[in-house]
């Protein structure tokens, strides 16, 4: 079999679009491809303490010339809606975000299931263009919404459920 | 001193050392824009706290440069968590000023914690930030900001008489971007 996991997949397709500076806060289904960033030497890897704050470092990034990702947990989008606003949108300052989507079907965690249910419609109600890939197709997705940040100069958002991570 | 007066002096820093500025949203990038403005001057225009962070990236991205932040003590507050992102990673061209006048002055004044018994450079020391240095009065200020890490300077409430910034957020970024020597379009 040479078929490549989901976190290589998504790992692919940040390096297709040319990620060379991340920021992350971690979720269970992103500690493969954290390991997998943390260990490449084109990427400069910054965790955060909070989403926000990692809007704001990305952002600072970019206007430095860097093309940056966040990785996060879908619960941290509310942690970050001030600074996409009325920072990223404000001054069109480009972001991919990647995030594991929790609080979707077969969720076993009911903490997870208010911001699960809420991810779709903020990023909606931010104009924040979100893909749900399914599995086999991590890659296309980030490179779409990859392609779409960096030349629109917006935030993209690619949302990995569950269903994603375990090939369902 | 007068907040002003050490923004002034910071800016008078950030130009002879042909740093990058990142400034607070509010009075404190309304009196830079004033005092001194630079197309190295990024002025936040929302995301208050975050002024710290933003400046962060830029040094990770172009160590090379210098790069330094003016914040304040209620914006510092609202993202204290970044103190120990600083201290991880301790850019060496990064220097976070932190001008503390006890209030959140942009909004009429109301104390702060910082009022009573906190103590930002206490919290930067024990969010492991090396280089953690304070400044009562102006004499003292200067020589600090030659410096990497965190300054604390205390400084008066109260705003100067300054118009509100006359620039669109796309000029900000892009005149910026140039200084950083990124051609507009680029992505």
């Amino acid at each position: 079999m040479n078929e490549i996991s989901p976190s290589q997949a998504v790992y692919r397709g940040l390096k297709g679009t040319g990620i060379d500076f991340v920021a992350s806060v971690p979720c269970v289904n992103l500690q493969e491809l954290l390991c997998l960033v943390e260990s490449d030497p084109q990427i400069v890897h910054v965790p955060v303490t909070r989403e926000e704050e990692g809007v704001g470092i990305c952002a600072g990034a970019w206007l430095g010339g860097k093309r940056p990702a966040i990785l996060m947990q879908n619960s941290g989008l509310g942690n970050s809606i001030n600074a996409l606003a009325s920072l990223g949108s404000l001054y069109k300052i480009p972001l991919l975000m990647v995030m594991s989507h929790r609080g979707c079907s077969r969720e076993p965690i009911v903490g997870q299931v208010p911001m699960g249910q809420l991810t779709g419609p903020l990023l909606q109600a931010m104009g924040i263009p979100a893909l749900s890939p399914r599995p086999g197709q991590g890659e296309e997705a980030v490179l779409e919404a990859g392609r779409l940040a960096f030349e629109e100069n917006i935030q993209t958002a690619v949302l990995l459920d569950l269903g994603y991570w375990r090939g369902e | 001193m007068k907040r002003t007066e050490a923004i002034r002096e910071v800016a008078k820093a950030a130009s002879a050392q042909d740093a990058l500025l990142v400034c607070n949203i509010g009075y404190p990038s309304r009196e830079l824009y004033a005092l001194e403005d630079r197309p190295e001057n990024f002025y936040m225009l929302g995301s208050m706290g975050l002024a710290s962070s933003i400046a962060l990236g830029l040094s990770l991205a172009r160590p090379e440069r210098r790069v330094m932040a003016i914040d304040g003590d209620g914006a510092v507050l609202m993202n204290l968590g970044t103190l120990a992102t600083i201290a991880s990673f301790a850019p060496p061209g990064y220097l976070l000023v932190i001008l503390d006048n006890c209030a959140y002055g942009s909004t009429g004044c109301q104390l702060t914690c910082t009022a009573r018994s906190t103590d930002l450079a206490a919290v930067a020391r024990g969010a492991g930030v090396s280089m953690v240095r304070e400044a009562e009065s102006l004499p003292e200020l200067v020589p600090c900001l030659e410096g990497q890490g965190v300054v604390v300077a205390r400084v008066e409430p109260g705003n100067a008489q300054v118009p509100i910034i006359d620039l669109t957020p796309e000029q900000i970024r892009d005149r910026f971007r140039e200084r950083c020597g990124i051609p507009a379009r680029r992505g």
